[in-house]
């Protein structure tokens, strides 16, 4: 049965049913709706978890690196500046390998002082080593929280699962939500491997030092490991979709089949571009748009594979690298390098929460086909 | 995952850190006058009193190089200056 849930309604009711041991989360701004029902589920009595509230999304994140180094499944939600100052121990998470699962409600960052949506937090701890994944819709973003445990467990690999804020999290969208019971039987008791956790009887270290006769070697691990974690993501999708009856794959095609231009973006923006889609194929255009709901590791592969048709790309990036261009985009060149020799444009828009809306995109599709700029602003 | 990143409890007793020194302490005896500033200044408490008196009834102190930094506090809070600190060939 589908119900109309708020984004970080549907979230807070999915990680429940996750049944994490220690969700931790600093009550205030830029905090979300997520970590607030969550506190009621925990008041009202029907959830286990024990709700740590920090001081500030440092010490959140420092919690939940704990609780995760203690062998439990944890959960934190954030957002803008929140994980800016999230960042060092963000870091440390993925070093340290532990599954921690956190939701990023993404939010420009400051300044000017901005509370909308972009996807400027996220993208500027691309680097961090954590999974990460980007949902177009409430029930995507519900949804991936279940594969993100998963993931995350199996690869002891952080996971952050990011939807745009306001535009999925304050939005009511129809949810179609499992039983709890299901998820259950989907998604197991979490239990460390052994020796790999904090525990009175088994005393061990972790996150030690590490000389420069180890740390190369350690980060080439996490490297390897997260690029060889796109086998278990692909996987997981497949189980997901065979026994929930919905999902998709790291990349999705949508639109025409030979598309000579083809939009590429991320995130809540994928509807708006879907519309303007069928607009221009009801016109007759070749156009197309190819979703990326697998920012890292960066599905390279499966990106060229559905582009190698294309003539003109356009990457929307809600985020920018300053003084360069859009991150995606970036992403995006480096990945088609080589493979082909297709005109790729960086457009920026949506900066602080800015409307994108079909006519930006319609006047996008018809700019992209002149070369010229190599970074458009919509603004 | 090749590493393992969990490590057995009382590595910082086991990893030697004391390579790490570029001057190390030289205690003078006849000068030291057994105060136990420098054991008491220490940051990785590896100057210690070794509990043989010498002639002079004195306490002597010495240093545990295996973790000795080299910090050179011990030298510098000395109150008779009896610590120095030279440069130690490798």
């Amino acid at each position: 049965m589908k119900n109309c849930l708020e984004g970080s309604n549907a979230v807070a009711l999915m990680v429940n049913m996750c049944r994490p041991a220690v969700v931790s989360a600093y009550p205030i701004t830029p905090q979300t709706h997520i970590v607030e029902d969550l506190s009621k589920f925990k008041s009202d009595g029907s959830a286990t978890f024990e709700f740590v509230r920090a001081d500030s999304e440092f010490a959140a994140a420092s919690i939940v690196l704990g609780s995760s180094a203690s062998g439990v499944r944890s959960y934190t939600a954030t957002s803008s500046q929140g994980l800016l100052l999230m960042t060092e121990v963000v870091f440390t998470i993925a070093g340290m390998r532990l599954p921690v699962v956190m939701t990023v409600a993404n939010r420009a960052v400051s300044g000017p002082i901005n509370i909308w949506n972009d996807q400027q937090d996220a993208m500027t701890v691309r680097d961090s080593g954590w999974i990460m994944l980007f949902a177009e819709t409430n029930q995507e973003a519900a949804d991936l929280h279940i594969s993100a445990f998963k993931i995350a467990e199996l690869t002891r690999i952080p996971v952050m699962v990011n939807m745009d804020g306001f535009v999925l999290t304050h939005t009511y969208e129809p949810v179609e939500m499992p039983s709890a019971e299901m998820v259950k039987k989907y998604l197991p008791e979490y239990k460390p491997a052994a020796g790999q956790f904090l525990d009175t009887s088994d005393p061990k270290s972790l996150g030690t030092f590490a000389t420069p006769e180890d740390y190369i070697d350690i980060r080439k691990d996490l490297f390897d490991d997260l690029a060889s974690s796109k086998t278990v993501i692909k996987k997981e999708f497949i189980s997901f979709k065979k026994y929930f009856g919905r999902g998709g794959g790291l990349v999705e095609y949508y639109g025409d089949k030979n598309a000579k231009t083809v939009f590429v973006s991320m995130g809540s923006v994928i509807g708006t571009i879907k519309d303007t889609v069928d607009e221009l194929n009801e016109q007759g255009e070749k156009a197309a748009v190819v979703k990326v709901k697998c920012f890292r590791p960066f599905p390279v592969d499966e990106i060229v594979k559905v582009l190698n048709k294309a003539k003109n790309i356009a990457v929307i990036d809600k985020s920018v690298s300053l003084g360069q261009q859009g991150i995606l985009a970036l992403e995006l060149k480096a990945a088609m390098q080589g493979a082909s020799k297709v005109n790729i444009t960086s457009v920026v828009a949506g900066l602080g929460g800015r409307d994108i809306t079909r006519k930006d995109l319609h006047k996008v599709y018809i700019q992209v086909q002149k070369i010229g700029k190599k970074v458009l602003f919509l603004n | 995952m090749k590493k393992n990143l969990a490590v057995e409890p009382g590595s910082t007793k086991k990893v030697k850190t004391g390579d790490w020194r570029i001057f190390v302490p030289i205690i003078d005896h006849d000068k030291c006058i057994a105060c136990g500033t420098c054991a008491r200044v220490c940051p990785e408490g590896c100057v210690f009193a070794v509990g043989d008196q010498a002639l002079q009834g004195k306490v002597f102190y010495e240093k545990d190089l295996d973790y000795c930094k080299g910090c050179g506090i011990c030298a510098e809070e000395c109150p008779v200056k009896c610590i120095k600190m030279e440069l130690e060939e490798k």
